[in-house]
Formats: C-alpha cells, structure tokens, sequence
C-alpha cells in the first residue's frame, strides 16, 4: 500500500525525462536569445561611444562630409561626417533592388507560371547554387571582369557606384527570385483558375490576379535582397574604389559603410576616437537590419490581414 | 493596343528577362570554371602560399577553411538542436516565444561584417584568444546558429503529428519521443540544413578577417598534438581561410599572380559548394530510405 502511495505522488522516470529534456533544449534557446541581446548591447554601447565619450554631435556625424577621424576639422572637432558612406551605401543598395526586382519577378514568373516543367528543372537549380557562392567570389569576378570593362567603356578607373551596383545585382538577383518564386507558388490555383474562366489573357491573369496575390511576399523579398545588399561587405569593397568621397558620379571611388569598416578596423586601437566612430558605422548598419526586420514584420502583418 | 497584344508582348519581355538572367548566370559560372580549372593542379592544392612570389599555392588555406567549417559545426551543432527542438516541440504560443524567434530573424538578418566585429570585441579582445580558429569558429556560430536553427526546426515540423502521438500513447515520455521517434524521422531534413549551411560557412569571409585573421602560419602536417604551436590541429593559431585569401591577395596586390590564385580558388570553393549541395540531396534520400526503409521518398 506505502509503495502505491509512494508511486503515486512521486514523479515517474518519464516526467523526469521530460523535465530534463525541456531544461536542456530551453538552456540552448535562451543561450541564442542572450547572444543577441549581448550583440545589440556591445555594438550599441561601442558605437555609442563616439557621441558620449568623444561628444560628437550625432548632426555632424550623420552629415558631415569630410572623413578624416585623425584630424581636426574647422569646427574643433574631429572630422568624422559619415554622410558619404551612407549615401553611397543607400545608393548602392536601392539601385541593386531596383534593378534586380524586375529580372528576379520575371524569373519567378517564368518558373512558376510560365514554364514550370522545363523552367523549375533547369533554373532553379541554378539560382540556388548562385545563391551559395560566396560574396568574395562574386568581388573577385567584379575586381577582375567588371573594373576594367567599366574603365574600357566610360573611362575613370572602373571603380565606383555603378560598378557596386552591378556587383551587388547579381548577388541579390537570386535572393530575391527564390523567395519571390515561393510566394508566388502560395498563390492559390483557383485564382488562376477564376481568372481565366473570366476570359482573362494568361498576362491579365499575372498581373491582376496573381502578383497582386503576392505582392506582400514580393516586397518581402525585395526587402531581403536590400538587407543582403546592404550589409555585404567584400564584394563591394572590392569594387568600390574605397575613398571617403562624396560620390560625384556613376564611376567616382567612393566608400560604403561595410567597405569603411573592414580596411579601417585593423589600423585603429581599441578605445580610441578613429576606432569609436567606426563602431559608430557598424551601428548604423546595426540599426537599418532591425529596420529591414521590422519591414519585413510589417509587410507580413499587413499581408495577413488582407486575406 | 488588344489585349491578346499586350499579352504577348508581356510573355515575350519575360522570356527576355529570363534569357538576361540566364546569360548572367552562364557567364559567371563559366567565367569561374574557364578561367579557375586551369589554374588548378595538384601543385597548387599541395603547396603553401607565398606572398611576394608567382606559384604559391592554397594547401594551408584549404586545410584552414575545412578544419574551421567543422569546429564551427560542432560547436553550433548541440545548440542549435537543442534551440530547433524547443521551438518546434516544447514552445509554448506566447510572447516570450516570439521575442525569441524575432532574436532569432535578428540575428539571421545581421550583415555578417557586424557579427564578426562582435567576435573580434568579445573574443580576440576580451578573452584574448589573439586570432585563432577558435574565435573564427565562434564568430561563424553566430551566423550559422539561426540558419540551422530554422532548418532543424522545419525540418521537425516536417514530422506528422500522428508520430508523437504514438510515441505518447505507449507511455513514452515527450523527450523519448523526441529523440528515438522524431528526430530519427527528421534526420534527412536536418542532415540537408547542415549542409547546406556548411556552403555559406564555407564562403564567409566578412566575418573571419578580424577573427580568424589573415596570416596562414606554417604548420607541421605530422603533429597531432593540438596543444603544440605548430600542430595543424591548434585551435589557437591564426588561420586564414581561402575565402579570405581570395580577398587578401586581391586587395592587397602584392602577389604577383594574384589573379590566378584567385580564379583557381574561386573555382575550388564553387566546386566544393557544388559538392556540398549535390551531396546535401543524395545523402538526405539515401539516408531517408534507409531510416524509414521505404523505397523512395
């Protein structure tokens, strides 16, 4: 009778078990949420640093004009505008979406709608392996291939926006086709369906029916691409031409702000002014992520809602 | 302008793009292969690289990259398991879930130049690890962790219900069914996420160049003691990786064929990512026939 009792108010072996399993797989969940959270917090308190410790103004770090964190500019102060970097880097970034867009949606199109059978066997295979090569890869090939067909063509050196910008199509072009290519094969069939029957041409079906069905998921997509795009770091450093300069035209050497920090971090010390404002660039590139983030939330929200 | 027209005209500027995209891709592929294969031989896999002279080869870069890829996974294996296996089993539908999925979007949308920042503060400044494997291997967790969380996480979603169901019903506790029913099921899928996020470990780059550092030092193949200095197998010495390589000689034009030794190793990592997502495919089938012996998928 005592070892009836005792069995049943004790807890078995296999809530135990559970116990311990839940414990285990919960440790490592909560060890991935604080990484993140230290993440945010280090680049943050670092990049924070040049405006509490050095006191620059955020105004004349957002929009200054001169890069020069060694010297000091006419107004007392170091020169530390980080306004060409943004610019360039903004630039590169939507011209790259703006240029992809079209391709990666007719791509999608193509191998979804058009031509499912010969165009999914044989295409997207290949967008998934463009989208594993690495993004040295891809500045190798800008460095070696597009830099001088661009000097050959428009003179200048070859490096600059527009030579970024190709770079950074390629590179986004399969991100986007791929997630593009998925929302548009979540559209359901009877809209294609009840299109036709309504005597829609294949085009008025596409167009009217079918990507307004999958807008959301097409500017999702977009917006990856963007965030790719926007913290890519070597490809474009490769073929940007590195020069803190505001970019004057298509092919100026200019600076993003990825490109900025991988050649400037190594030759700063820790602590000091030059390396501050460098954690301060990597904070702008923290900030437009959770941006692009909360895009994508949004966009996703909206996008439910409508169904 | 008739509607049958503009219907052909949209169809035939599709087929346009389509046939842009195709040439880009043909091109980059066939630009990497035709002028990298020819660079490729058994003396620049096998020999070190030299700095200031032509016919360096890639032999301590390509042991560097795979030692690195494999720490890295085992490293961020067991945690990115055990996170996949809370969030698609124990979970519950509440707010603290989403925080950590929305960490988890964070982290996995974190331009990988910040990631490595992060692990150059943390790791080789504070804990003064210097540039090692070990450092380069913590930072690259970081940016593999929520890719392979998701894949391990759909890939037990994957898993029909019913299977847990039974797993209950014959008394079994939730983490019996986990590991000896669901996971075993899900095995292939989560085989494919490992691979397939191998590939982009395999290629980073951004985030080694301050972690993992840009110096291959000379190693004795022969010393398997991984505590000794010159053992291959120090998880303290600096190692550069051929990713890393490819965009050092590049940018730092001091070698004279920088050129071919990158194009060779270009061709090298596409070949091995290739490799990676070829063998990500047949091994996941293979292994899906021979867990649930069924005779195809």
């Amino acid at each position: 009778m005592d070892r009836m009792k005792q069995n049943l108010h004790q807890a078995s072996k296999a809530s135990y078990q559970d116990y311990f399993g839940k414990s285990i797989s919960l440790f490592c969940a909560s060890l991935v949420g604080m990484l993140v959270v230290a993440i945010l917090y280090f680049v943050m308190t670092r990049g924070l640093a040049t405006f509490t410790q050095n006191h620059i103004s955020l105004r004349s770090f957002l929009l200054g004009q001169t890069w020069n964190p060694t010297q000091i500019g006419a107004n007392g102060q170091p020169e530390v505008g980080a306004l060409p970097m943004i610019v360039t880097s903004l630039a590169v970034t939507l011209l790259a979406a703006l240029l992809a867009t079209p391709f990666a949606v007719g791509v999608a199109l193509f191998v979804t709608e058009i031509a499912p059978r010969r165009g999914g066997q044989l295409l997207q295979p290949m967008i998934e392996l463009l989208v594993g090569i690495p993004s040295v890869v891809y500045g190798f090939i800008g460095l070696s291939a597009l830099v001088p067909l661009m000097r050959h063509l428009f003179g200048g050196t070859g490096f600059g926006i527009l030579t970024g910008t190709l770079v950074l199509f390629v590179m986004v072009l399969p991100t986007i086709t791929s997630l593009a290519s998925d929302s548009l094969r979540a559209v359901p069939l009877d809209y294609h369906s009840a299109a036709l029957a309504l005597g829609a041409t294949r085009w008025q079906m596409l167009y009217k029916v079918v990507l307004r069905a999958a807008l959301p998921g097409i500017l999702t997509a977009v917006i990856f691409g963007m965030a790719r795009a926007f913290g890519e770091a070597l490809a474009v450093q490769m073929v940007i031409g590195n020069a803190v300069l505001m970019p004057k035209g298509w092919l100026t050497p200019t600076s993003t702000l990825t490109s900025q920090l991988t050649t400037g971090i190594g030759n700063t010390t820790l602590g000091t002014l030059p390396n501050n404002v460098l954690w301060s660039l990597a904070l702008i590139l923290l900030v437009m992520s959770l941006f692009f983030n909360s895009l994508v939330r949004f966009i996703g929200r909206r996008g439910r809602m409508q169904k | 302008m008739s509607r049958k027209t503009t219907d052909r005209l949209a169809t035939g500027t599709i087929y346009a793009f389509v046939g842009v995209v195709v040439a880009i891709l043909c091109g980059l592929i066939g630009y990497i292969l035709i002028t990298g294969i020819p660079d490729i031989s058994w003396h620049f896999l096998t020999s070190a690289a030299t700095a200031f002279t032509a016919g360096g080869g890639i032999r301590d870069q390509l042991f560097n990259s795979l030692y690195l890829l494999l720490l890295t996974l085992v490293i961020s294996f067991p945690f990115a398991l055990g996170c996949g296996i809370y969030l698609s089993e124990y979970a519950p539908q509440n707010w603290v879930t989403g925080l950590l999925r929305m960490a988890i979007e964070v982290l996995s949308s974190l331009p990988s130049v910040v990631v490595g920042l992060f692990g150059y503060l943390i790791f080789v400044i504070r804990f003064n690890l210097g540039f090692s494997i070990l450092a380069g291997a913590l930072a690259l967790t970081f940016f593999n962790l929520p890719i392979l969380t998701r894949s391990i996480e759909e890939a037990l979603q994957d898993v029909p219900n019913l299977q847990r169901e039974a797993g209950v019903s014959l008394g079994l506790s939730n983490w019996r069914t986990i590991t000896k029913i669901v996971l075993p099921i899900a095995l292939p899928g989560i085989l494919t996420g490992i691979i397939i996020s191998a590939g982009r470990v395999f290629g980073e780059a951004a985030a080694l160049i301050y972690t993992s550092g840009q110096s291959a030092p000379t190693v004795d193949y022969g010393n398997w003691n991984f505590l000794s200095a010159d053992s291959f197998l120090n998880p303290m010495r600096p190692a550069e990786t051929l990713a890393v390589h490819i965009w050092k000689v590049n940018t730092e034009g001091i070698t004279p064929d920088a050129v071919a030794i990158s194009a060779g190793a270009s061709a090298v990592l596409i070949v091995i990512i290739l490799i990676f997502n070829v063998g990500a495919r047949f091994l996941g089938q293979r292994l899906y026939q021979h867990l649930t012996a069924s005779k195809s998928k």
